[in-house]
This record gives C-alpha cells, structure tokens and sequence, in this order.
C-alpha cells in the first residue's frame, strides 16, 4: 500500500512535472542557520560554526539530488533525456536514419505480413470456444488401402453412446439451387446432423440453430443462414425468421442467422463461407435404410467430453471398435481391420499449406535478421564516427553502462519506428496486399491486421533493437581513451574489435542472402517445370460455365431424376451453345471432372468392385470417377489409347460402360487388357449396387487430378447413363470470356429458368488458380531473396567502404610509392571477394539444411540441384564484386598528396 | 506491499533511521527537521552525527508513504520551517515495526546469551 502510494504521488509529481527544489534548498538553509546558532552558543567564532554546520548538513548538490530522485521518477527521466537526445542525433543525420527505417520497416513489416497469415491459418484455424476439443472422426480400412470411408448411422450412434463425445455431426458440403429469388442462385450449403452447431459451440445471432436431440428422420426443414447471404440476398431482414425458401425445390423454413463473426469450419475458403445449413437425420426417406454396411461419405466432426485428451478418447475408442469388430463380425470382416482414427479438427483443415507456411515465415525471418544485420551494420559505421563523441563524453565522467543505455536507446528508438512504419505501410496497403494471398488458403476471410499485429511488430523491433543494438553499443562505447581522443576525427585505425564485429556481420549477410536465393531458385524451378509440365490434355481456349440442377430430397418429385430425362435438357443446353458465336465445340461433364478444378472437393473416391477378383475382399479398392459427355475427350484433346470413346448410341438403356485411365489399367488390371472386364460401383449415397459396367476404352494419362503426378488412377462413365446434379458445360473456341457467361445463361434459362449459372472460368485461369498456392509462395521467396540480396549487396557496399576510408592512408603511401594503381583496386577488389567468400561458404552449408528440409515443397527438381547452388553462388560473387567495385574505383584513384595531407 | 530494500547506500541505516523518525515525531510532537536530526544524534550518537542532509530524502519518502505529513510553521527563531507530524498510518506503522524490532532483538539476544555447555 505504502509502496503504491509513494509510486503514484512519484508518478504524478513526475507528469506534472512539479519539483520540490525550493523546498529542500529552504529547508537546507534552515537547518543550517539553526545549526551555526547552536554552534555559536557552545562558543565557535562565526567562521568556524558555519564551516562545521556546513560539514554536518553534507555536500548539498548530492542532498538536492536524492532528493529530487525521492521526488520523482529519475530512471523514467533519463530514458526521456536519452529518447531526446536520441531524436535530435536522428534529424542530425537524416540520410541515416531514413535509411536504417526503411531497412527496418521492410523487416519488420515483412515479418509482420506473413505473421498475421500465420496467426490466422495456422494458430487460430478454429474460431470456436475450446477448440483442443474438437476432433474429426475418420473410419479406416487399411487392411484394403481404403481411407477415410465414412460412417454408417448405426456406427454413428455407437459413438454418440460412447461416452467419449458431447456431440457428434455428420456434415456434407455442397450448394443447393436457392429458387424463387430474381435470379436462381447457387448457395454454398452443408448437410448437417442437428448437434452440428452444437459440437462447434457456436449461436444465432437472430432465432436459433438446431435442437442437437433433434430426432426427426430426413431432413427436418429448418435451414440456419449465414449473416452474409441475410445481408446479401434478404436485406437484413428482421422478419426473416419463419420465411420459407426454396432450395432444390424443397421448401424449407428459416429459424436462425448466424452472427457476421461465424465462419463455418472446412479446408477451404469456400466451405468456410457456407451460407447454409440444413439438418437432417440422414436416416429415414430420403436416405437409406440405416444399415451398419451403408456407410455414408461424409465427414465426421464431434466434440471430446471436457478434459478427455484425443489419446484418451482413442484408446476408449478402440476398445469401442474391438467389441463392436465381435459383435458384428459379418458386417467388420477381419481383413478390412476397421478402425476409427480421431484427428484435431484443427490439423485437419490446415492440411497442406503448413509447409508452405512455415517455408515463407523462414523466409521472412531470414529477411529480418538481415534487415537488422544491416542496420547494426549502419550503427557500427556511424560507431567509428561518433568515436570522438563517446571519447569525450568519457573523458567528462559518463559511465560506460550510461553510454551503452544511451546508444541503446538511440538504436531501439531506430528499431521501434522502423517497425511501426512497417506497420503503418502495411495497415494501409492490407487491402492491395490480400489480393496476392491465394484464395484457395483455408482462413483467407479471417488474415485481419490488427493490435495484436501491432503488439506483433513492436514486440519484434523491440527485441530486434536490444539484440542488434547491443553489440554495436558495446563496441562503440568500449574504447582507449587516449588513443581515441588523439586519433579520431583524423581518420583512424579504428578499433579491429569494430572492423571485425563488421565483418562478421557482412559475411552473416551474404550467407543468409545465399540460403534465401537457393531456397527461392529451388521453388522458381519447381514451379516452372509444374507450369511447363506435359498436360495431357489441351486446355487452351476452353471455358466451363458451371450449373446445377435440384436435388428435391424427394426423388420423385425430381424432374431430372433419370438420365433419360436430364438427356434432353443436356442436348439441348449443348445444342444451343454451339449456337452462340465463336464457339467451336462444346461437351458437359459432371463437377468433379473439371480439370485441376476446384470440383476436387466433391471428388469422393468410388469403392470398385471388380468382376471375379469381389471374392478375395468384400472392400473394394476406391477409385476418382467422372461423369462425361462423349465429346469431353475430344474437346480437352485427351488421346485414346485402345477401344473405345463414348458414343451418342450409349444410352441409359444400353449396357453401362467405362473409360478408364493407363493408370488404373495398370493398378487395376496390370499385364492384362481392360478393355472388356466388367467392374461394379455403388450408387451415390450407397443406395444400391448398381449393374455391371464394362470397360470399353483406355485413354493416355493426362494430369487433370494434380500438375505434379499424371499417375493417378481415373474412371470416366457416361452422363447419358448416370445422371450428375453438378455440371459444367464446355465451350471451345474463339470467344469472348467476359461476354460468355451472359450468353451461356440466356442459353441455360431458356430451357429451364430455375437454374443457376455461375464460376464461369477458362481453363487456363482454373490451371492457374490450382498453383496459386506454389506460386504465392515461389513469389513471396524470390521477392524476399532479391530483397536479401539487395540488402547484401548494400553491406558489403558499406564494409568495403569504410574499409577503403580506413586504408586511405596506406593506400596512398602505396601509390606515392609508385604502386601500380591497378594493383590497388585488386587489393580492394581481394577484400570483398574474400568476404563473399566465406558468406557463400557458411551459406552453402546453411542453404544444404534448408533445401533438405523444404524438399517436401519441390517438384522435378532435386533439393541439391548442382547447377542452382552454382548459379547462385556466382550470382552473390557477382552482386558482391560489383558492390566492392564503387569502393575500389575510389580507392585506385586516390590522390596521394590530398590523402596525405588530409591525414 | 513491501518496498524492495532501497538501493540507497545503508540499508539498514536507512530502515533504522526512518523507524528513528517515526519514534522521535511520536514521542516529541511535531518537530521541523533540524530538530529531529538533534534529537536523533543526541539519542543514537554518530548516526547522524555528519550527513544530516539525507534526512531530507527520507522525511519525502515517508511523506510520499503517508506515514508522516508535513507543513510550513515558524521555527523558535521566527522563521519559515518545515514542520513534520506524525500521521495514523506512520503510528501504526510505528507499533508494527517497533513490535518486530523488538522480536527480532529478543531472538538475537537470545542466541548471544547461549553458551556451548548450554546446548544439549
């Protein structure tokens, strides 16, 4: 209490800036005069009782001090003297400090950039109330290869008994037509069970969400929407509550609306922008019958009991697994080995930008040290300067341990407003600067910069600054006085502790600068031989406008129920689209076969069964299928290799039939010909077996699932035989890509106007968009390693000059003397290539580690790809050559009687 | 909450010293700070006896503290003094203290009163 007390009267006696000198030196005075009187009576001349009541009191000027130090808060004023002092030091050389900003504001901002994605994807991907506790549920089937298999209704209700779980959900993303509104629209939807709200933790903002104990069967009606599609497509209405809608003509009614701050979770920015939610029971009509086979292949999310760790709640769910494994052995046959395997929900969705994640936060780290072993660089420089300064400053009685806090201060002040500059620059460019950021990363709506990105920046300027300020404050403040005083300001030898700490700092440099361009070299390749790649099919010209037709939850109300009837309007959106002008070809294809298109999420592998091979396991491998039109071959310029394409005459009536792909030739069928077996897959929601299907045709590998691998297994079946709900119309030709989904939609609604059209892209920009990650980070690495360079090559710049400045004297003894004026510039030209030297040396070692670590990120290319570390090399010799060249030109023509008399 | 020992240069003279203040401003009424140094010097003998300035810093510090107050008067010889009272906070302060002091000396004592044969 007492020690607050006297820290606040301090505190405000400090800000208000209130002294109490006057009244010490009247109480001083009293004292004494009080102290000679006394002196006096016991007999002393007036001489000596002054003298003596002097000597008593103590020296007065170490009294007034402690005194006014009582009085205030002296630690905080001398900061502020030194903060002073330090902002007048910074206006007296303005060319430096704005240069030692800049250097510090490119770091800081950097750093701060890739943070605030950092933050957002990686250390907070779930904005949920205690998200340790939640997990995705994942059924496996190793024993068959088969991953992530889903989970029957029965098995569902397994483990929302077992005790492990608050809640589990099911949930199935999608879009739903949204009809009835001026314009058909496809809405980002997911199919919920109804805890789904209740395992994230998440309420309305306006109604309510799901009753979790909701037993309806089907779907029960209800659909939650987003706060964006409210604002979007109803206004903000507050009577919303209760209105029906039409999705996929089933009328559904809403009763609640998610707060502007909800974002769904999922793996991508689109599924984390759902705008709405159905629940249903996923037993009952529409859905098959709940049978412990009938797995559906859905996702899984629950919420763990609170405090159950993940490696508890799996070992209670194994020994779940292991009885239900003898309770229904029928249903979980021995070699399939069924499991169920639980994963942090947040592992999940961040997936594979991780790595490429932490690879830019190395990067941009990297960038920062060097922007601070520049700046230390800057401050050492201007260390040889200030020699005098700091040697009279000693001579007068500054303590060491004062000099290095002032100089301290001097370069924290430096650090501190480069990193807040960095900031400002970056707050005001966020809206420029998101556009580069993919948008295929998962939390791209949440990268926000806000007070903690500023806490960020300060927090990284300020240790930054003691790190990097420390040493050169060190050196600059330990000095031999006498030495100094006499040399300095004549141009000196300077301290070697100095030239060295300068040096170390130089090489330091240009090592980092060598492991950043490797780094950037190595994903430039990669990047260019994924770009440069054999695709194997032509995507040049093509667009795909996207569309999608109602999926009523009562089939029988579904006007596009067969592939007979979707047929016709097939044929006749295909026939009016070679109608439009330009357009020389046209096919349709369901979603999923969208080349390198974002249609990889409804991509679910289909179990294959294959004739006479069912016996040897009753689970099947999986298999990618596409559903496509005859002419989807031909416009994309894929090659047939042996059989047969498509043909107009396969028609739901005639016997069902495949194309498939070399590779799954040769996983499937190896050393035979596939052309003639007959395989079997399950229908869409594991409804039925559906009849035999014979392959007719193998087409050559083409790398429409990922640019890196062609290898990966395909089935294609006839959209005249099987019916898909999610579609996308082809064009090829010479056509106008901004004018066509106008045209397209005119084409579409004339035949039925409740379908949406939408996302119409070329394919190029689809090719393009699915490298967008590779190539922000390829982007973000290069532009990082020129920096470095750059920041490099001004070090040695520096180095060499001052190295130069050092050596006048010697170098124009040299010349005087009659050395050639060639051999000086080699000399100087020696000492930066000897720095280079060792840099690249120490580089090469560091850049070894890193590639060997970021070999994950590379295609094509080896991480210890000789010609790149050359070529890197050299270019660093080559920008430090270069740098020591401007210093050395000086240096060779320095004129010796100028020199020498300057000195 | 305890205040750190002040890195002022005699710790315990200092502690002693404010626990003297109080004292003498309890025992003798207000008193201007000549007087409490005297009043010190003639009870402790050379505490005080040079330096008697330092007084100043801690009569601000105990005044910061709340433990005493302090206004302008006239001195015996008609002149403007500063004059220091003690407060109810300082007295208390002064009980507590004196009580631990108290303890602490009787504990010392105790242990300088042992002798080996004493021990068991």
């Amino acid at each position: 209490m007492r020690f607050l007390r006297r820290l606040f009267i301090r505190l405000s006696n400090f800000a208000s800036g209130r002294r109490a000198d006057q009244r010490v030196r009247e109480e001083m005075a009293e004292h004494m005069a009080l102290q000679t009187e006394e002196n006096l009576r016991a007999g002393m001349s007036s001489a000596e009782a002054r003298r003596q009541a002097v000597l008593k009191l103590g020296a007065p000027e170490a009294i007034r001090e402690s005194h006014h130090a009582e009085q205030s808060l002296p630690f905080v004023e001398n900061l502020l003297q030194d903060l002073r002092y330090a902002v007048r030091m910074l206006l007296r050389s303005p060319g430096f400090a704005f240069i030692a900003i800049a250097t510090m504001a490119l770091g800081v901002g950097a750093t701060t950039a890739i943070y605030s994605v950092i933050d957002a994807t990686l250390l907070h991907p779930l904005p949920y109330p205690h998200p340790s506790e939640l997990v995705k549920v994942e059924a496996n089937l190793p024993g068959v290869g088969a991953h992530d298999v889903g989970i029957s209704i029965p098995e569902l209700r397994d483990l929302q008994s077992s005790g492990v779980f608050q809640y589990v959900s099911l949930c199935f993303f999608g879009t739903n037509n949204l009809t009835g509104t001026a314009q058909p629209t496809s809405v980002v939807s997911k199919s919920v069970s109804p805890s789904y709200f209740a395992v994230l933790g998440a309420n309305a903002q306006l109604g309510r969400t799901f009753d979790p104990h909701d037993p309806t069967p089907g779907f029960n009606l209800e659909v939650v929407i987003s706060d964006g599609i409210w604002k979007r497509a109803f206004g903000a209405d507050p009577h919303i509550l209760g209105r029906s809608l039409r999705l996929d003509n089933d009328v559904f009614h809403v009763v609640g609306v998610m707060p502007a701050s909800f974002r769904d979770q999922g793996r991508n920015s689109d599924e984390r922008s759902t705008d709405m939610w159905a629940a249903a029971g996923f037993f009952g009509d529409p859905a098959p019958p709940p049978m412990r086979g009938t797995r559906f292949p859905f996702e899984t999310i629950a919420r763990l009991e609170p405090g159950l760790s993940p490696e508890a709640a799996q070992g209670r769910l194994d020994a779940l697994v292991a009885s239900l494994k003898k309770q229904y052995p029928a249903d979980y046959p021995p070699q399939a080995a069924w499991t169920i395997h639980l994963t942090p929900l947040a592992e999940t969705l961040v997936g594979n930008v991780r790595q490429s994640l932490i690879l830019l936060f190395g990067a941009v780290g990297l960038v920062l040290l060097i922007s601070c072993v520049n700046v230390a660089n800057l401050l050492l420089a201007r260390a040889s300067a200030r020699g005098r300064e700091m040697g009279v400053r000693q001579a007068l009685g500054a303590a060491r341990m004062r000099l290095i806090r002032q100089l301290l201060t001097e370069s924290l002040l430096l650090f501190v407003l480069g990193g807040i500059t960095g900031f400002a620059v970056l707050f005001c460019a966020r809206k420029f600067l998101l556009q580069f950021v993919p948008e295929s990363l998962p939390s791209l709506n949440d990268i926000s910069i806000s007070w903690g990105m500023l806490a960020f920046a300060i927090v990284v300027s300020v240790a930054a600054g003691t790190i990097f300020g420390l040493a050169p404050a060190w050196v600059t403040s330990r000095l031999d006085l006498t030495a100094t005083l006499r040399q300095e300001g004549r141009g000196s030898h300077g301290s070697r502790q100095r030239s060295r700490l300068r040096h170390i700092l130089v090489i330091g440099e240009l090592a980092l600068s060598l492991v950043l361009m490797v780094a950037a070299s190595l994903l430039l390749r990669s990047f260019w031989d994924l770009f440069k790649v054999q695709l194997g099919f032509n995507p040049s010209r093509v667009m795909a406008v996207e569309t999608s037709l109602p999926n009523p939850n009562d089939p029988k109300t579904d006007i596009y129920h067969t592939a007979t009837q979707e047929a016709v309007l097939l044929r006749e959106v295909l026939r009016r689209n070679r109608t439009i002008p330009g357009v020389e070809e046209t096919a349709v294809s369901d979603r999923a076969a969208i080349p390198l298109g974002h249609g990889q999420n409804d991509r679910r592998a289909a179990p294959l069964f294959r004739e006479g091979q069912e016996v040897q396991s009753s689970q099947p491998p999986l298999i990618d299928t596409s559903i496509v039109s005859p002419e989807y071959f031909h416009l994309l310029g894929m090659t047939l290799v042996r059989g047969r394409l498509f043909v107009d005459q396969d028609v739901e009536d005639t016997p069902l039939i495949a194309v498939i792909n070399q590779a799954a030739a040769r996983t499937y069928w190896p050393n035979q010909d596939p052309v003639g077996k007959r395989v079997r897959m399950l229908g869409r929601l594991g409804r039925q077996r559906q009849d035999w299907t014979a392959i007719v045709g193998v087409i050559a590998d083409a790398r429409t699932e990922s640019l890196a691998d062609a290898g990966i297994p395909q089935m294609y079946l006839d959209i005249y035989q099987r019916p898909a709900k999610f579609l996308a119309f082809y064009l090829r030709g010479q056509v106008d890509p901004a004018a066509i989904p106008a045209q397209v939609r005119t084409q579409i609604q004339s035949v039925d106007a409740e379908l949406p059209v939408f996302r119409a892209e070329t394919l190029d920009d689809v090719l393009s968009s699915s490298l967008s990650v590779r190539r922000f980070s390829m982007e973000m690495v290069a532009l990082f390693a020129a920096t470095a360079l750059l920041l490099a090559g001004l070090g040695i710049y520096g180095t060499i000059s001052y190295l130069v400045n050092e050596q006048s004297r010697e170098i124009a003894i040299r010349l005087a003397l009659g050395a050639p004026r060639r051999n000086i510039l080699k000399m100087v030209l020696r000492q930066g290539l000897a720095l280079a030297g060792i840099g690249a040396g120490v580089g090469l070692v560091g850049a070894v580690i890193v590639s060997h670590l970021m070999a994950g990120l590379l295609y094509g290319v080896s991480p210890y790809d000789l010609s790149i570390f050359a070529g890197v090399t050299a270019v660093l010799t080559a920008v430090a050559i270069a740098a020591s060249y401007v210093p050395a030109l000086r240096a060779m023509r320095l004129d010796p009687l100028v020199a020498l008399r300057y000195e | 909450m305890k205040e750190k020992p002040g890195k002022e240069k005699p710790d315990v003279l200092q502690g002693t010293l404010a626990l003297m203040v109080l004292k003498t401003l309890d025992v003798l009424g207000p008193q201007h700070g000549y007087g409490i140094a005297r009043r010190i010097e003639q009870i402790s003998g050379d505490v005080l006896a040079v330096n008697q300035g330092t007084l100043y810093p801690l009569l601000l510090k105990l005044e910061n503290e709340g433990s005493i107050a302090s206004e302008w008067g006239a001195s015996e010889n008609n002149r403007r003094a500063r004059f220091y009272r003690i407060t109810a906070a300082g007295r208390k302060q002064l009980q507590e203290e004196t009580h631990d002091w108290e303890q602490s000396a009787a504990i010392i004592a105790r242990f300088f009163e042992v002798r080996a044969e004493d021990l068991p």
